[in-house]
């Protein structure tokens, strides 16, 4: 009898593998159906978004950052605009805190029923992503609401917000906040008990606390291995210390802790946009009171000399930023989302860098998937939640 | 945890290497001499009151008038301590940093993205490869000195399969056919 010929092969997965959230490459070898290595490639949409950020004047950075994590866009703009309010000095008002922390909860609740939708939807429970973006819908309908843009508000601003609230703004949250828990209920009830979904879920892509961490992977994902890392706990920004919310985590590590994980970080989200809500009211103050950055009201450009002269320099110049560099993280939907800046004093960026949850997830997927089966590796990133515009930037 | 603290514990784990405290409007930095970056990353991540047990980013930037030009920065992150900090160093053009792969494995692709962006290589790093950009590239794009906007000629491995003969008869024949 003749030997058998046994080798490995190699499968190409992607760039336009539905799958793969975008254009992510993965070269699998495959001894059967058991993946021996994989390697992804990336930076197929590589927009270098970074160095044409050196070429804008401060203020005009943020609607390029949002174009980053697209699924998550306000939290790219929070984290910029923190970290240049850091080197500026400047402290906001509490009101802008607070509608700062009540969209980027929404933001959250938006970028999590995404990858609700999608990672269901990928092992085969489709009629998830329509439940999902269904409740999605009117998240983007209170960014148009707020700003004019569904998915890419540009709202947050250095030194505050772009305008105040609008009329309205109240009545659509607080209708969302009310709709939203039976919802959740309903999407668990579709999947937490669901045999085929745990079966294709538990205990596959395993990863210890210490693996996580190691890959840096801090975050959703680190928090479903037993870490309890959360920067709005350990290093509150925007006064996230004064809202009651708890850190959900999870020990086993798997894609259905990842699940359990992030669909109870929903549930805490929903808790502080309830209580972020109760305490902005309609009208008021929606940008610090700093002349250097924040333009003049109207009706003194229109009647006074020094606020016309100040008008037209914040809009024609710019502002100058003091020289130095900061980096400020946030929770951003997929993990620590930080931004690092560094001025030379004058009024563009020297260098704007992102930490992007999604690249580092990216790297750490070959030893999440290693010795599983190809069908695990479309469960392992859904359960990842990577977003190729945050990775490729 | 200040800088001048952190310092004072390291000197006597990293003998001989002289560190700087920099300046900083959000938390520690400390400039570390490229020679015992790794040696000083060990000490950072092991030593029980300092325990910086994630690396969360690599970058770098490039200062270009000033000598030496780069600064490769490193943002550490202790969760038991629950403290950060940044760790810089500083490259000449042409100059080369060493991998802190073996001390944090999450260093690998923000170092090959530092080496893709700013052309600073990367010693004993296991798969310094362009990441960002395509393979055949030319120059490193983050640099200051590299032109915002460029022209190139798409670049492919391969000639297209279809010459402009064969694509212009389809297309008239395409064409053609539309008309009836």
């Amino acid at each position: 009898m003749a030997e058998l010929r046994t080798e490995t092969m190699t499968v190409n997965m992607g760039p336009q593998h539905p799958s793969t959230h975008g254009v992510l490459r993965l070269v699998l070898e495959l001894d059967g159906e058991v993946i021996q290595s994989v390697i992804p490639t990336i930076g197929y949409l590589h927009t270098g978004i970074e160095k044409t950020a050196e070429q804008k004047k401060w203020q005009q950075v943020i609607p390029l950052v949002e174009r980053m994590d697209y699924l998550g866009a306000q939290s790219n703009s929070l984290s910029y605009a923190l970290c240049v309010e850091k080197l500026l000095g400047l402290e906001m008002p509490e009101r802008v805190k607070n509608i700062r922390v009540l969209l980027a909860e929404l933001q959250r609740l938006a970028s999590h029923l995404v990858w609700l939708g999608t990672h269901a939807m990928e092992i085969g429970a489709v009629s998830m992503l329509f439940y999902a973006l269904r409740e999605r819908e009117l998240l983007m309908n209170i960014n148009e609401l707020v700003a004019g843009f569904r998915f890419f508000p540009s709202y947050f601003r250095i030194g505050g917000l772009r305008e105040d609230l609008p009329r309205g703004f109240h009545d659509a949250v607080n209708a969302f906040l009310e709709r939203f828990p039976a919802k959740l209920d309903e999407y668990e009830g579709l999947l937490t008990k669901n045999d085929m979904f745990r079966r294709r879920t538990e205990g596959v892509g395993v990863l210890t606390e210490e693996q996580a961490l190691a890959w840096g992977l801090v975050g959703p994902i680190a928090r479903a291995s037993g870490s309890d890392y959360d920067v709005r706990k350990y290093f509150p920004y925007c006064g996230y210390e004064t809202y009651d919310f708890t850190v959900p985590t999870a020990t086993e590590g798997d894609v259905f802790a990842r699940y359990r994980v992030r669909v109870a970080e929903m549930r805490q989200s929903h808790r502080i946009a309830s209580q972020a809500i109760t305490r902005i009211t309609p009208t008021g103050v929606w940008a610090c009171d700093d002349p250097r950055v924040v333009p003049p009201p109207k009706d003194k450009v229109y009647t006074e000399m020094e606020a016309l002269i100040q008008h037209f320099l914040i809009y024609s110049q710019g502002f100058t930023v003091p020289a130095g560099d900061a980096y400020v993280p946030i929770e951003g939907p997929r993990g620590e989302h930080g931004c690092y800046v560094v001025s030379d004093g004058t009024n563009r960026p020297w260098r704007v860098k992102m930490r992007p949850p999604s690249f580092v997830a990216i790297q750490a997927l070959p030893s999440i998937v290693k010795g599983g089966l190809i069908a695990d590796v479309v469960a392992v990133i859904g359960s990842t939640d990577v977003v190729m515009g945050d990775c490729d930037r | 945890m200040d800088a001048s603290a952190v310092i004072d514990t390291l000197t006597p784990l990293v003998p001989g290497a002289e560190f700087e405290a920099g300046t900083s409007v959000d938390f520690a930095c400390l400039y570390v001499p490229v020679g015992r970056l790794v040696e000083t990353c060990r000490a950072l991540r092991d030593t029980p009151s300092l325990r910086f047990n994630v690396l969360t980013e690599v970058t770098a930037a490039d200062y270009l008038p000033r000598n030496p030009r780069f600064e490769v920065v490193y943002h550490l992150l202790s969760i038991p301590n629950r403290s950060k900090l940044r760790v810089k160093v500083r490259v000449e053009d042409g100059g080369s940093v060493p991998t802190v792969q073996q001390v944090w494995p999450s260093a690998g692709w923000p170092e090959r993205e530092v080496w893709d962006m700013f052309g600073i290589i990367v010693d004993g790093h296991t798969d310094l490869r362009r990441l960002l950009m395509p393979e055949d590239w030319e120059g490193h794009p983050q640099r200051k000195d590299y032109p915002v906007q460029i022209r190139k000629t798409p670049q492919t491995y391969e000639p297209l399969e279809v010459s402009e003969e064969e694509f212009r008869a389809n297309l008239e024949r395409d064409r053609v056919k539309r008309a009836h």
